[in-house]
């Protein structure tokens, strides 16, 4: 499977820097590295979820609870998970570091894939959240960094999309 | 059984735990009992109250956690007991109270009153205790062996579809956040 472990290691081990304990994840093609490596990290609290939406509530509780998260989904998951995000992290002003596969982009070769890849980065700027694009992997560290920061300093959800050229090999 | 009496049956064991409850009747019947610090109430994201509750208990474990669920919620958020049972807190009491209605957003029957089986969905779903209750000192009695138990237990009451006249209180949504926030970080467990 072409998918980057090098880059999955990186973006790992960048979550882990901030602090990130507790990791909630529904599995996907591109994330299939990155949910093992907080599988077997004894320090991380990998949470696999029925669907994406729970996640909000899994950070929620983390974050009240004094535990940093993180979210890793799919942008389909982000699409199932708007109201737990509009109607729970941003009525309550909880962050959330929501790391997203941004599937359906240039390259895409899964027509399943196309409309969500289309609708990603508008929602995103609809609902008002702050993202940055992943494609370098000498970037990762400090993208993730600073985008764990804002979100505790606002206390609101960021986004990090994936992208292609960081997360696949072909 | 009428929700409140439950409610106010199981009043004092929530002291020292971390409570999460969902919107409208539940809320407002818990704050009209009397509002703590260790209590919140999710007013708003329909079926969360249950992720909110396993977030904070994985995260705390030696915390005893409450979620105060309604069958409404928790029918848009069936999945979510599937991932309680997959990580089985001990510290997390699950109690749904079912009225077999959306009893706050006109009192619409939801598919309780057709015969779905919460307490049996639960169990199929893998939790390790599950019970249901109908009386208030059975719910009582349920729910303190619950408490003092150390198993994840889903725990349903059967209560009637009557609720306070209006759900907002004066209460803020934020204050109550950042005063929860603040009770869990004090919280020595």
């Amino acid at each position: 499977m072409p998918v980057s472990v090098t880059s999955s290691q990186i973006i790992f081990d960048a979550l882990k820097a901030c602090g990130v304990r507790v990791i909630s994840a529904l599995p996907e093609t591109w994330l299939v590295h990155l949910i093992r490596m907080a599988e077997e990290d004894t320090e991380t609290i990998l949470v696999r979820l029925a669907k994406e939406e729970e996640g909000v509530g899994i950070s929620a509780g983390a974050h009240l609870a004094g535990v940093k998260s993180a979210m890793l989904m799919q942008n389909h998951g982000l699409l199932a998970s708007v109201n737990g995000i509009v109607s729970l992290a941003q009525l309550f002003r909880i962050p959330l570091l929501m790391v997203i596969s941004h599937r359906g982009e240039f390259g895409e070769r899964d027509p399943w894939q196309t409309e969500g890849g289309m609708v990603t980065v508008p929602l995103l700027d609809a609902l008002g959240i702050p993202c940055e694009r992943l494609d370098d992997p000498a970037g990762v560290a400090r993208q993730v960094h600073k985008a764990q920061t804002l979100a505790t300093a606002a206390l609101r959800p960021v986004a990090l999309l994936l992208t292609r050229d960081l997360m696949w090999e072909d | 059984m009428k929700r409140i009496e439950a409610i106010r049956a199981v009043y004092p064991r929530l002291e020292g735990c971390a409570v999460v409850t969902i919107m409208g009747a539940v809320a407002a019947e818990l704050q009209s009992i009397g509002h703590r610090r260790n209590f919140f109430y999710l007013q708003h994201a329909m079926g969360l109250a249950s992720s909110m509750g396993l977030g904070i208990a994985l995260s705390r474990p030696a915390l005893k956690v409450v979620v105060f669920d309604g069958d409404g919620s928790l029918l848009m958020n069936l999945g979510g007991l599937t991932t309680m049972a997959r990580y089985r807190p001990g510290n997390l009491l699950h109690v749904v109270f079912d009225n077999e209605s959306l009893l706050s957003v006109g009192g619409f029957p939801t598919a309780t009153s057709t015969g779905s089986d919460l307490a049996g969905i639960a169990s199929a779903a893998g939790i390790q205790r599950v019970g249901t209750a109908r009386t208030v000192e059975s719910f009582r009695k349920a729910f303190g062996a619950a408490l003092d138990g150390g198993e994840l237990t889903t725990l349903v009451a059967k209560v009637e579809a009557t609720g306070p006249a209006q759900f907002v209180t004066d209460l803020g949504l934020l204050e109550n956040r950042f005063q929860f926030q603040r009770w869990l970080s004090a919280a020595t467990s």
